[in-house]
């Protein structure tokens, strides 16, 4: 059995104190005699390693630092452990391992600053890629031969038709909560009637289109954001350009048509999957049959509800893709990049999805779409 | 009774990944104090023996002891004793890429010794850092700040982090420069002689192989085909062999050590070891 690092204490003949090392001075059994090491005054004049059974570098250095910084010299050293004390002895300097230290005021003050900066240059190079992907269009049309259909169908499935189960699942429970909640509410003033007004307005001209953006956003804008993201830290974005291939040609426009297309279809079926929900919840808690249900939609839902959502659902399918494409292109250095351009553009997406929404609200409203 | 200077003793090793075998029937001794290279083709499975013999790879068939110890089906829980002995340099570096290069060296002696001070563990990093040839500034900067070559010593300072006594190197050399490269075969082999360390080395630079391997294992047909010294593989005849160590850049390699002006003239360790 190797006992521990220990150390014992002597008055040498020319004063002072010696100290006498035993056991195994290995970074297993260190620690405790470091730190009595430590708490020693700076009386000791030789160190005495005679004793000592084993040593390594965390040992090397202890005994190294202890005689550095109390003037003592080192005594009864075998060449193993002189080696290792000169290995590690040659690093004898102070400097601190950790970055200078800054006042927490300035520091506050200065991430402010880099904050603001931050948003105004994201918001600049956002308007640049808008601008970037307009010119890819507009390229595109010129050469309409560069346009890959392909992988527009293929993120036709991807943000799509993948889709359809968990959209229409969270449609079919919203159409259930709105009813439900509507009927609550409508009940105490005798009006539950008019659920089917709120079912159907709702869904067609906000909630379809404005849950399935979400959804989208998750899905597929975080998707979009992670995928070039990834392309970028493993240079292939910077391969498609050393190849004459543009990225934004082949890795934005692709996506952003995929879900400008794909958006209006899903909202469409979402507001369709709701009113089922919600029909469904009149026929069991109000006793309204189906036929009856289906019947006042037609009455109460004016047409322009229906195109209120659909103009809406492509141009926050425009928002999502790109702000998932944008924050996609941002990544630079490591992969830990990824996982925070995906969360912004998640972010970004829903964001700009919701303010919008208010603006089409007062606009549908002043042009009389109401 | 195991033999006692084997560091590494594989037996009768079978991995496959679904049809396609990468090795069957291999066996594998590492010695106590040598740096062992190991070469073969690409493909040839030198880092999927690498990943058995640390435990990242269950073999499908054979026996793996690492200082006389079993690694097989060893969960990520056991074997600490035999995981705080060894220390590994993965290809990339493989560092922590949120923590900083101190903070990458501190992570393995905070896991298994936290009873250390904070200063303590701040010196026992700074020298570390020292020792793998870093500049001590590059202590506080970030993996994704590093170049390549840096990074491969930042990892190496990982690696040492836990004085191992067994260190794995999976191509050490690869994507550095020729004088980055020589250095840190000459790096290797100091802190083999200062430190007593055991190395395990995947290389495919035959300078590297030439400078310091005490003997060399040759991967091919899904077994190790030959372990020695160069001179002894020389001297076999097997078609990879011959064309590995008698191909241009082999005899390059050769003619360059047999007029001493390897890499190793760079900065030569001291011959002093223990």
């Amino acid at each position: 059995m190797i006992e521990p690092a220990d150390f014992t204490q002597d008055t040498a003949e020319e004063g002072g104190l010696i100290l006498r090392l035993n056991g195994a001075w290995t970074i297993a059994g260190v620690a405790d005699a470091d730190k009595r090491l430590r708490a020693l005054g700076d009386a000791v004049r030789h160190i005495d390693l005679s004793a000592v059974e084993h040593i390594d570098t965390v040992g090397a250095w202890i005994v190294y630092r202890t005689a550095r910084d109390m003037g003592a010299d080192i005594v009864g050293v075998n060449a193993n452990a002189r080696s290792l004390i000169e290995a590690v002895g040659g690093v004898d300097s102070n400097d601190s391992i950790a970055p200078p230290v800054i006042s927490p005021i300035i520091k506050l003050i200065g991430e402010l600053g880099d904050a603001v900066l931050t948003a105004f240059g994201t918001m600049v190079q956002f308007i640049a890629f808008m601008g970037q992907c307009v010119k890819a269009i507009i390229d595109l049309i010129l050469h309409p031969r560069r346009f890959r259909i392909h992988a527009v169908v293929q993120h036709f499935e991807h943000v799509g038709v993948r889709a359809l189960a968990i959209v229409g699942l969270m449609s079919f429970l919203i159409g259930i909560v709105i009813a439900q909640q509507g009927a609550v509410q409508l009940r105490q003033f005798g009006a539950e009637v008019f659920t089917v007004n709120l079912v159907g307005r709702l869904t067609l001209r906000e909630l379809g289109v404005l849950m399935t953006a979400i959804m989208v956003a998750g899905r597929s804008g975080s998707a979009f954001a992670a995928q070039i993201g990834t392309m970028k830290i493993t240079e292939e974005v910077d391969a498609m350009r050393t190849i004459g291939v543009v990225p934004t040609e082949a890795l934005v426009i692709p996506r952003i048509m995929a879900t400008v297309v794909m958006m209006p279809l899903l909202a469409m079926y979402s507001s369709i999957i709701a009113m089922i929900g919600g029909g469904l919840l009149c026929w069991i808690a109000l006793d309204i049959p189906p036929a009856t249900f289906v019947q006042r939609i037609r009455e109460v839902v004016p047409f322009t509800d229906l195109l209120v959502g659909l103009v809406k659902a492509p141009v926050f399918g425009a928002i999502i893709a790109m702000a998932g494409c944008f924050q996609g292109m941002r990544v630079e250095g490591n992969s830990e990049e990824v996982g925070l351009k995906t969360t912004a553009a998640v972010v970004q997406a829903i964001f700009l999805v919701i303010v919008l929404d208010a603006f089409f609200a007062v606009f549908f409203t002043g042009i009389g779409w109401n | 009774m195991p033999d006692r200077d084997n560091i590494i003793e594989v037996r009768g090793l079978r991995n496959a990944f679904g049809d396609q075998v990468i090795h069957d029937g291999l066996d594998l001794d590492v010695k106590r104090g040598e740096i062992l290279g190991v070469v073969g083709g690409s493909g040839t499975g030198k880092s999927v023996l690498m990943r058995s013999i640390i435990g990242l790879q269950n073999p499908e068939e054979g026996e793996i002891r690492v200082f006389g110890e079993s690694m097989r089906d060893k969960e990520e829980d056991e074997a600490t004793e035999v995981r705080r002995r060894w220390g590994v340099l993965f290809q990339g570096g493989a560092l922590f890429s949120t923590l900083t290069v101190a903070e990458n060296v501190q992570v393995p002696l905070k896991e298994f010794y936290p009873d250390f001070s904070k200063a303590t563990l701040d010196e026992i990093a700074r020298y570390k850092i020292h020792l793998s040839g870093l500049p001590p500034e590059a202590a506080f900067k970030f993996p994704s700040e590093l170049s390549g070559g840096m990074k491969k010593r930042a990892g190496l300072a990982r690696a040492l982090a836990m004085d191992p006594d067994l260190l794995f190197l999976d191509e050490p050399t690869a994507g550095l420069d020729p004088i980055g490269a020589a250095r840190f075969d000459a790096l290797t082999l100091n802190l083999k002689q200062t430190l007593g360390l055991t190395v395990f080395l995947i290389t495919h630079d035959l300078d590297s192989l030439y400078a310091i391997c005490d003997r060399v294992a040759v991967l091919a047909d899904r077994q190790v085909i030959a372990v020695g010294k160069i001179d002894e593989l020389l001297a076999i005849d097997h078609p990879w062999i011959n064309e590995y160590f008698s191909g241009p850049r082999g005899r390059a390699a050769k003619s360059g050590h047999d007029r001493g002006i390897t890499k190793m003239s760079v900065d030569k360790p001291s011959p002093d070891g223990p």
